[in-house]
């Protein structure tokens, strides 16, 4: 119980003390002490009336504390307003979390330090679980963390959200930010980032009602998530087609669905591509149509080689082969281009040149689970195995 | 806060330009100051004007020009007062420079925040 209202109430806490006090590092230090005695005295005296109002009230008595210890903060002491006798109610304090989420996704910072901000001030995630998630060690990250709020206090990067001139460009940053944690998280990492995505994507989709590409983002990661289970099988990676579809959770593909309304914008062709991919049979013209479109929108040759996969659907291998050719030059360091290539050549019946695509893939796949899948598909190539399709989109 | 925006340009980049055009980007620099956020500014003479001083070996080093092999060529600053970076970059983002495939470096000036 007491876990559910940290995990809900983290990132509201932190953002209404970072617009307290202005300063990412106090607010986080006095959040988690709030936390810490939150601990200890709701499991003796039991939950109060206002959880939430309880922490930021809690939290900025110590943010207010550590600042006055600070000599260095003598000057902005004298600005801050005396801590409240008694908790406000929850009504009362505004949600900045919105404020925060620009913050720490600001493009002024480095992008890996926007990511680790934000899953630590809006997460709660410890700098540990980061430093895991993204392969670094802990002191890596907090150097990392440490260098980006040095930032944010010395450059002015604001605690607002941004003019209306400047949102459209911000919150894209925003979502890339997010969709870099779910991407991070689709794999089997510890600390599950996934699920980490996907709740701050329901936090900026409540904040933001009225802007249709947090909608298309959430059902996008929704609808990638909804496979989760049926994407691997002992450990090995299973193709669209062979995934049993008994594993997928149906109430999030519902719910990602629901969520598609505006298609104009890239994520949002993005989800309604992931919706036909939930469909049997699978609408593959209408696949390479939507990827068409997401082209033209993104001019990513990494689209393309999508469309390739779908294109293999309706006009065949060879025509799907003519596609990821054009493509070959730009993406020839992207090991999926050529498990593309290899499994279109093997349709085709040229297993020489499949052999070759699938060795040059082996070379550039960076896991295990990965390596295993090519080995055995190189195994394959030569003996008669039933036509399959690997790519991005597994 | 005040900020330094600092204006690198592409060496010959408005060479191109005739003397109308030439005139018309001096007024365009000129504007900056109407902004009250921009407290001060000078521009650069040609970077073949500059020496560069180095110590190298403990001895002083002095060479002539900016600094070798460079694409971009610092070439003047504005010193902004401005409330926070969305700010001064607001300022920076209408730099001239920036057309003629220069940057701007956005840096704020040492203040006591910490």
């Amino acid at each position: 119980m007491i876990e559910e209202i940290f995990r809900a109430e983290w990132g509201r806490v932190v953002a209404s003390l970072v617009g307290f006090c202005r300063d990412v590092d106090v607010a986080e230090e006095a959040a988690q002490e709030a936390f810490a005695l939150a601990t200890r005295r709701w499991a003796r005296d039991g939950l109060p009336d206002e959880p939430r109002a309880w922490l930021v009230t809690v939290g900025r008595n110590k943010a207010i504390d550590r600042l006055r210890r600070e000599r260095r903060h003598a000057e902005k002491l004298q600005l801050l307003p005396p801590p409240a006798e008694t908790p406000m109610p929850a009504t009362a304090i505004p949600d900045e979390r919105l404020e925060l989420i620009f913050l720490c996704c600001h493009p002024a910072l480095a992008p890996e330090a926007r990511v680790a901000l934000t899953l630590r001030a809006l997460g709660g995630l410890t700098t540990a679980e980061i430093g895991r998630a993204f392969l670094v060690s802990e002191e890596t990250m907090k150097r990392r963390l440490t260098r980006a709020r040095t930032k944010i206090k010395g450059a002015g990067v604001p605690f607002a959200v941004p003019n209306e001139d400047l949102l459209p460009a911000r919150l894209g940053t925003v979502l890339a930010v997010l969709y870099l944690i779910f991407n991070q998280g689709y794999g089997d990492q510890r600390v599950d980032l996934a699920a980490e995505a996907i709740h701050l994507g329901r936090m900026l989709v409540e904040l933001l009602p009225d802007e249709p590409e947090p909608s298309a983002l959430l059902a996008l990661m929704l609808l990638h998530d909804a496979r989760r289970d049926a994407r691997t099988r002992d450990g090995e990676l299973v193709l669209l087609a062979d995934q049993d579809r008994s594993h997928w959770n149906t109430a999030q593909i519902e719910e990602g669905r629901s969520l598609l309304r505006d298609t104009r914008g890239p994520y949002a062709v993005q989800a309604a591509i992931a919706a036909l991919q939930t469909e049997d049979p699978i609408d593959w013209a209408g696949v390479a149509d939507l990827y068409a479109t997401l082209r033209e929108l993104t001019g990513s040759a990494v689209v393309e080689l999508n469309r390739a996969v779908a294109v293999a659907e309706t006009s065949g291998p060879r025509a799907a082969l003519a596609v990821v050719d054009a493509v070959a030059v730009d993406l020839d360091g992207y090991r999926y281009l050529h498990s593309t290539r290899a499994e279109l050549l093997r349709r085709l019946g040229d297993e020489a040149g499949a052999r070759t695509a699938y060795r040059r893939a082996l070379e550039l796949t960076t896991t295990d689970a990965e390596r295993r899948f090519l080995e055995r598909r190189l195994a394959a190539c030569g003996s008669s195995g039933r036509s399959g399709r690997d790519g991005p989109e597994m | 806060m005040r900020y330094a925006l600092l204006i690198n340009e592409r060496p010959g980049a408005d060479d191109p330009l005739d003397e109308h055009e030439r005139a018309a980007l001096s007024a365009e620099y000129m504007a900056f100051h109407d902004d009250p956020r921009v407290i001060g500014g000078e521009h650069l003479q040609s970077a073949e004007t500059a020496t560069t001083v180095r110590i190298a070996d403990g001895e002083i080093l002095l060479t002539d020009g900016p600094f070798a092999d460079t694409k971009e060529i610092f070439g003047g600053y504005f010193l902004v007062e401005a409330p926070d970076l969305d700010s001064a970059l607001e300022v920076a983002c209408r730099v001239p420079a920036l057309r003629f495939g220069g940057s701007v470096e956005v840096r704020p000036l040492g203040s006591p925040s910490r």
